[in-house]
């Protein structure tokens, strides 16, 4: 079954801003899908769109089959949404919010004070059960909203940019947490500016760009069309310099340190072999930045070096 | 559970959720009215109204006490309304409702309950002051309590429509400044209109709070301005009116989604 359908999805704000062009999506059940792309390029407004915040001007979006134009409350039912801002009722305590929110679902109360004090304990926010949102942390506040979108237990969970301005540790618990959710059984999109953090939690990629979706395969199969890495060795001992290396371009950043980009049709292992027959000792090594990252930057450069950025009008 | 069941969930969660933030905060919903209907009642009652005499047969001070009393539930059912859900709007957390399978529906009549909750909270609150003022034993209690149930319904709705085209704070304080007070002060509830010429009696009948506050001082002492009957239909044609536009605003998405 797929989670989420979406076909030939438009929309324009009243400004003219064409914020989608048309996007087609498809995630299937069970799924940790990473929806990227720069600032600007409409995936705050798809998510908007499917979660019913924002109206479509064309195209359709099924939810477990449930349209959103023919049955929003069915689609609606099977969804939770962490959103990129923060959108507590600050005044509010923070058991209160997650068990109000169970009831606009539906839940019981009893029931509802069942689950919300799961999900905080999970989320480490049980001690502060009876605090008022205001006076939690960035953390805390994001964390909040992650068991407040989960209390009615939806098969599709949205989150938005969950992970900004969170400090690492917070942050990887919050990816512990999340794997554990898909594994059971949990459908996933996620946002995110942090591609480590896609490439480390997601199994498929969907990149879009103004308003289209550029990239929409496997992860695996996505990184693999990154044809060139840059590898970064940390060296034993300290040398002047090093040769040319025939397949390698091959630099030294400092007397212990060197970079190489490596193309995936020669490997990795000719590298190894020349720097030894050089009587370089490796002590490690790491790519100098995220793969994802290092897709996501070429696949939104090349089209800058092809000048077209210059198609969205009214921006 | 069924669908039925659901939405009752959901709507008592609303209706509690708005109850407890009117006790929560009950320095700025219940207190400040009862404080200004205090004092109207010591200065325009008590200290004034001694000099005026009587009006329609009753003392001053216990003609006026119906019109203030609906005076604090028209501008508390309104008040209310008009701060929850733009307070919710411009805090985003209106989305925790929006993105819920919650119908739109069930979503205005929540607010408006909150509303009418509040108004008739502060509407018990300035009955008990009026009690240490003057005598206040309902003559038709059944009109009474119908005509102040309406009445908070019509304007928990108008304060609804209010906040879902507010883009700014200042807008939810225009109407009620503007609008709500003159036609509250010129609504009947310090005066009768057969007191007035001919022409501003006839301009006052365009007032639709006349009607009300009419109507609810019927209820209490039996004497009134207009026919009950017109104050009703006048009454059902605002809510009906009011609900079908507040309805179809928010299904349209207007101040709520972009």
């Amino acid at each position: 079954m797929r989670a989420l359908q979406i076909h030939g999805l438009t929309k324009t704000y009243g400004n003219g801003v064409q914020a989608l062009k048309g996007i087609d999506l498809e995630v299937e059940e069970g799924e940790f899908c990473a929806l990227l792309g720069p600032n600007g390029a409409g995936k705050t407004t798809a998510i908007g769109i499917m979660t019913s915040l924002v109206n479509k001007t064309a195209g359709s979006v099924a939810i477990f089959g449930h349209d959103i134009d023919q049955d929003v409350i069915g689609a609606k039912s099977c969804l939770g949404l962490v959103p990129q801002e923060i959108n507590l009722n600050l005044f509010e305590k923070v058991q209160s919010i997650v068990v109000t929110q169970a009831g606009y679902y539906g839940i019981p109360r009893r029931q509802a004070l069942e689950r919300a004090e799961r999900y905080l304990r999970e989320l480490k926010l049980w001690d502060r059960r009876d605090d008022i949102a205001r006076n939690l942390s960035g953390g805390m506040k994001r964390r909040l909203m992650i068991a407040r979108a989960l209390v009615h237990e939806p098969r599709l969970l949205i989150l938005d940019e969950p992970t900004a301005g969170v400090d690492i540790e917070i942050r990887r618990s919050m990816w512990r947490f999340l794997r554990k959710i898909n594994d059971q059984g949990t459908t996933i999109i996620l946002t995110t500016h942090y591609l480590e953090e896609a490439e480390s939690l997601c199994r498929h990629v969907a990149i879009i760009d103004e308003g289209r979706i550029i990239v929409n395969d496997p992860m695996s199969q996505v990184l693999r069309k990154l044809s060139v890495e840059t590898l970064v060795f940390n060296l034993a001992e300290a040398v002047d310099g090093v040769a040319a290396i025939d397949g390698y371009a091959v630099r030294m950043i400092d007397p212990t340190t060197l970079e190489a980009d490596v193309t995936s049709d020669r490997g990795v292992n000719g590298l190894f072999a020349a720097l030894s027959e050089r009587g370089l000792r490796v002590v490690s090594m790491r790519n100098k930045a995220n793969r994802l990252e290092e897709l996501f930057m070429r696949l939104v450069d090349s089209k800058e070096e092809r000048g077209e950025h210059t198609a969205v009008a009214g921006r | 559970m069924t669908r039925i069941k659901q939405n009752l969930v959901a709507l008592n969660t609303l209706v509690l959720k708005e109850y407890h933030r009117i006790v929560r905060i009950w320095v700025q919903t219940l207190v400040p009215p009862a404080i200004t209907m205090s004092l109207y009642f010591v200065i325009f009652g008590n200290l004034i109204g001694s000099r005026i005499g009587q009006m329609d047969g009753f003392g001053y001070m216990q003609y006026i006490a119906p019109g203030l009393i609906m005076m604090s539930v028209i501008t508390n059912s309104y008040g209310n309304v008009v701060s929850s859900f733009f307070g919710a709007k411009f805090a985003r957390h209106i989305e925790e409702m929006l993105v819920s399978p919650m119908p739109e529906s069930l979503i205005l009549i929540g607010h408006v309950a909150g509303g009418v909750v509040r108004g008739l909270l502060v509407g018990l609150l300035v009955t008990l002051i009026a009690l240490f003022f003057t005598d206040l034993t309902p003559v038709h209690p059944w009109i009474t309590i119908s005509v102040v149930l309406l009445t908070a319904v019509v304007f928990a709705l108008a304060g609804f429509i209010n906040a879902v085209f507010a883009r700014k704070f200042d807008d939810i304080s225009i109407i009620p400044t503007f609008v709500l007070t003159p036609l509250t002060y010129l609504g009947g509830v310090f005066y009768s209109i057969s007191l007035l010429p001919e022409f501003w009696q006839k301009v006052s009948m365009a007032n639709p709070i006349l009607y009300m506050v009419n109507a609810f001082r019927f209820g209490i002492l039996g004497v009134s301005d207009i026919p009950l009957g017109r104050a009703y239909l006048i009454i059902f044609a605002f809510i009906i009116g009011l609900y079908t536009l507040a309805l179809t605003l928010l299904k349209r998405g207007t101040g709520t989604r972009e």
